[in-house]
């Protein structure tokens, strides 16, 4: 709806729009501040906005201590690895449902859908039991699994949305042309679809970072990412606002940077093409 | 090399079937063309033969050999597809040179063929380019180079001119046509347009909702065409059918005859009417003719300086040597 | 194109993604349902046995229960009004010719990829609290006492802390509606002789009204299984102020131990969830064939 519009209205809404949208930010603006401020300024009051001496020393003392970087590193392993898994599990999957559909394809595309929209809560108790009788609690490998199953049905839905763009003629001709199933997917349909499967590797990714159910439930130290470590901060005692201010920015950066790249595909992957 | 037998070929869709049991014979070199309208199954045919898709009964033999349950990759033969479907990713020289690289040949026997093929069609000068960079006839010469470096039985073509403009086309046609008489391969062609079908074939073969209504060559199907259909089809402008009493006179239910047999004259013929839409081509004028008696209207040719005008009086006679007669089922008497 | 060939290799292919999905989706919930059956407490492994539907019963009559649900109900229904009726706002907004479109856009989408904990942390520390939060400090500055959120209206702040979080999904995908709306149409309108008001209400808000569904079912389906940002800000309290029902089941499995009612609840919530999911289907079935 690009109209044109008179300066004066065009001032007003701008000055509305962007009003909200500090005010929306706000809270993670502020959280930012206060990791670089002392932890004395973190708590003065009346606060102090941005003339305060800004220093880096939550920064440096949280990466001292506590770990941080071992939950650092298993957030990035279960991430990656659970999309990683999926992606190998999902892009054949894709493949031959939208180029081989048959009549049930359709339902069974609806019915992985599904899956993702059974209640982590409700086989809570079953899946802790049997982590804990394979040793599976607080490993990685078990989250990876279960961060994959939860979310292959989106992989799956995303890579789906994007082979089907690709024209059905072309593998034809690949096959015409000689090529094996492996040869087809590996040289040709597979460099075609690299930005589908890109934006779907990368909402998968903030997916699983993000993830806090299973994440919080089914670790404890060895491989709690930072999920886990950030949630432990709840009790009173922990009242180290800059720190945990540094901790949370850090814990946040990556995917705040991945997320504003990846709007559209937010849209696609979750609203199930019912919305374009 | 290059001689297909379909024997009780059938492909059912679910409960829909879209060719009933057909027989066909395909020549060794010949330039075949399965024309019909759209929907009457010439391009699933032409896709059986390719193996992209299975037979629901029947068999398919290629130059002697049971090729039914055969994929297409291993049929020796090469297909250019309506849309070409390139891939994208790929250079004009790594899209010609796939079927070689899938086939398993040395990088200097994939040059070697490669270069040969572009030579032949002209590309010489995009070889680096990406399909995205080419337009529509050099898009098209890709295609065919990918189809003839494979060196097949036979080639298949799916419409391959319907995405060029009117001149393109003419100037496409020529080429597949030179294409054709020097490299004496099978081609299969598949297209609506019966002036493509009529100027390339040695073989024509018209479908209609799968079945084969006639199989002959262009002229054969011109002058003797086996039913209402066919000679209905073939021949642009269309045949002029006429039924009813005029008809009987003629002991037909149908009666038929082209627009270029026809005489006018504005003063005394056999057939009186009006003069409609007149379309005047230079070479050619085309009347439509209105208020015969005899139904719907009569197409007529005559030469580009006759002048008459909408609304004038026109006389025809037809030439009743080229006078088609067709019975109540529409076939030929 | 589909031959035999090509289909039994699209089987193939197919089949660790629906055997992986379905052993998952089948084995935990057949569990479940078996340990709802049961009594069975990991602190006292030896007093298990079949009970038949005690665990539903006893769940159901724990007085927490009828809390929860209600809880659950406001809280489902307080955010999901905020975040339809605030991304109707905001999309509409951001549709407007604004200077500097896109790093608005990118402003209010940020709010949706924090993580939950960290969300939930910085309004409960910064914002909440009332030592030192910053709602304190305004309150102050207006010569008003501090209020404790979390304490005193815990279930109105989550609402809070939630709809922050979701307020941005809601948004975008109204934009994104909005924004495939043809101009033609409200152009149309317009010459029509219909004003602002009118073009909002009868075209805007029709082809609006998928989305919102849309939205809606989602959200639901999320929001259900709110978790997170109850443990770590009021853990269900005070008392049972804050609990939904998921965080009841949670309860009953973690902190308690007790298997045969968590799984009780569990089922519950299941079919809380597949009531909503079947009508979600329903809404995003129409749209398959994309």
């Amino acid at each position: 709806m690009a109209r044109a519009v008179t300066t004066g209205q065009k001032t007003i809404n701008t000055v509305a729009a962007w009003g909200v949208a500090l005010l929306l930010f706000f809270p993670i603006l502020w959280m930012i501040l206060t990791s670089f401020k002392s932890e004395a300024d973190a708590v003065l009051s009346p606060p102090v906005w941005f003339w305060f001496d800004w220093t880096t020393e939550n920064y440096e003392s949280v990466l001292e201590q506590a770990n941080y970087l071992r939950f650092f590193w298993n957030s990035v392993i279960i991430a990656v690895g659970s999309t990683a898994l999926g992606l190998v599990i999902a892009v054949p999957a894709a493949w031959s449902m939208a180029f081989v559909p048959g009549r049930r394809t359709k339902d069974l595309l609806m019915w992985m859908l599904s899956t993702k929209m059974m209640p982590g809560v409700a086989v809570l108790v079953p899946i802790y039991l049997i982590f804990v009788q394979f040793g599976l609690l607080d490993t990685r490998i078990g989250l990876v699994v279960v961060l994959m199953l939860i979310n292959l049905p989106i992989i799956i839905w995303m890579l789906y949305t994007y082979f089907r763009e690709i024209p059905g003629e072309i593998l034809e001709a690949a096959r015409m042309d000689g090529a094996s199933m492996r040869s087809e997917i590996l040289f040709v349909l597979l460099p075609m679809a690299v930005p589908g499967i890109a934006s779907t590797m990368l909402l998968n990714i903030i997916l699983a970072w993000n993830e806090a159910f299973w994440t919080i439930t089914l670790t404890t130290v060895d491989a709690a990412p930072l999920t886990k470590f950030i949630s432990r901060f709840s009790s009173p005692q922990g009242l180290f606002y800059a720190k945990l201010s540094a901790a949370s920015t850090m814990a946040i950066a990556p995917i705040l940077i991945m997320g504003w790249f990846s709007q559209k595909q937010l849209v696609r992957g979750l609203t199930f093409g019912a919305v374009k | 090399m290059g001689q297909i037998t379909l024997s009780q070929v059938t492909k059912r869709f679910g409960e829909v079937s879209v060719i009933p049991p057909l027989d066909l014979r395909i020549e060794e070199g010949e330039f075949v063309v399965f024309v019909g309208p759209s929907g009457c199954g010439k391009s699933t045919l032409l896709r059986l033969i390719a193996g992209l898709e299975d037979v629901s009964d029947g068999r398919i033999s290629i130059d002697g050999k049971d090729a039914t349950g055969v994929p297409p990759a291993k049929r020796g033969l090469a297909m250019v597809f309506q849309s070409y479907a390139l891939y994208p990713h790929m250079t004009v020289r790594k899209n010609i040179a796939f079927p070689l690289r899938m086939a398993g040949l040395s990088q200097a026997e994939q040059d070697k063929k490669v270069n040969a093929a572009a030579a032949v069609l002209n590309l010489t000068a995009y070889m680096d380019r990406r399909p995205g960079q080419l337009s529509g006839g050099q898009r098209q010469r890709v295609a065919i180079g990918r189809a003839i470096v494979r060196e097949p039985a036979a080639f298949l073509f799916d419409e391959p001119l319907s995405n060029l403009d009117a001149a393109l086309r003419v100037n496409m046609r020529l080429e597949i046509s030179e294409l054709h008489n020097s490299l004496k391969t099978t081609m299969i062609y598949v297209t609506h347009d019966q002036v493509e079908a009529m100027t390339m074939a040695d073989k024509i073969v018209v479908l209609q909702a799968g079945n084969i209504e006639q199989v002959g060559s262009p002229l054969d199907l011109y002058h003797s065409p086996r039913n209402v259909f066919v000679a209905g089809f073939i021949g642009s402008p269309r045949m002029n059918l006429i039924t009813g009493p005029e008809a009987a006179k003629h002991d037909a239910t149908t009666i038929g005859i082209r627009p270029e047999h026809i005489a006018i004259s504005a003063t005394e013929g056999l057939w009186r009417g009006t003069v409609g839409v007149s379309e005047h081509l230079g070479s050619d004028t085309f009347f439509r003719v209105n208020e015969t008696g005899l139904g719907d209207m009569i197409t007529v040719r005559a030469g580009g300086e006759v002048a008459l005008h909408h609304g004038d009086t026109i006389y025809l006679t037809p030439d009743m040597t080229k006078l088609h007669r067709f019975d109540a089922a529409g076939l030929r008497l | 194109m589909s031959t035999q060939a090509s289909r039994s290799a699209a089987r193939t292919m197919l089949s660790p993604a629906v055997i992986l999905l379905l052993i998952w989706m089948i084995v935990p919930l057949v569990l479940t349902l078996y340990f709802s059956f049961q009594r069975y407490n990991l602190l006292y492994p030896d007093r298990a046995g079949f009970v038949g539907w005690m665990n539903y019963t006893n769940f159901v009559a724990t007085p927490a229960f009828l809390t929860a649900v209600l809880n659950t109900l406001v809280l489902v229904l307080g955010v999901l009004i905020v975040t339809v009726g605030g991304g109707i706002m905001l999309a509409l907004l951001i549709d407007q010719p604004i200077w500097g479109q896109g790093v608005v856009r990118i402003l209010v989408i940020a709010p949706f990829f924090i993580m939950p904990p960290v969300a939930a942390l910085v309004w409960k520390n910064m914002f909440m609290n009332p030592t030192n939060g910053l709602f304190a400090e305004l309150f102050k500055f207006l010569g008003l006492q501090p209020y404790d959120f979390l304490g005193q209206a815990p279930l109105a702040s989550l609402i809070l802390i939630v709809a922050w979080q979701w307020l941005p999904f809601a948004t975008l995908i109204l934009l994104t509606a909005l924004q495939s709306l043809s101009s033609e149409e409200l152009e149309a309108a317009e010459m029509d002789g219909a004003p602002a008001i009118k073009r909002f209400w009868f075209i805007m808000v029709p082809h609006l009204a998928r989305a919102i569904t849309v939205v809606v079912l989602i959200q639901t389906i999320f929001l259900l299984a709110v978790l997170v940002e109850i443990l770590v800000t009021t853990n269900g309290g005070p008392g049972t102020a804050s609990t939904t029902l998921t965080f009841l089941v949670y309860r009953e499995a973690i902190l308690d131990s007790d298997v045969g009612t968590a799984a009780a609840g569990g089922v519950v919530a299941v079919v809380l969830a597949n009531i909503v999911a079947v009508f979600l289907m329903r809404a995003i079935g129409k749209n398959l064939d994309a």
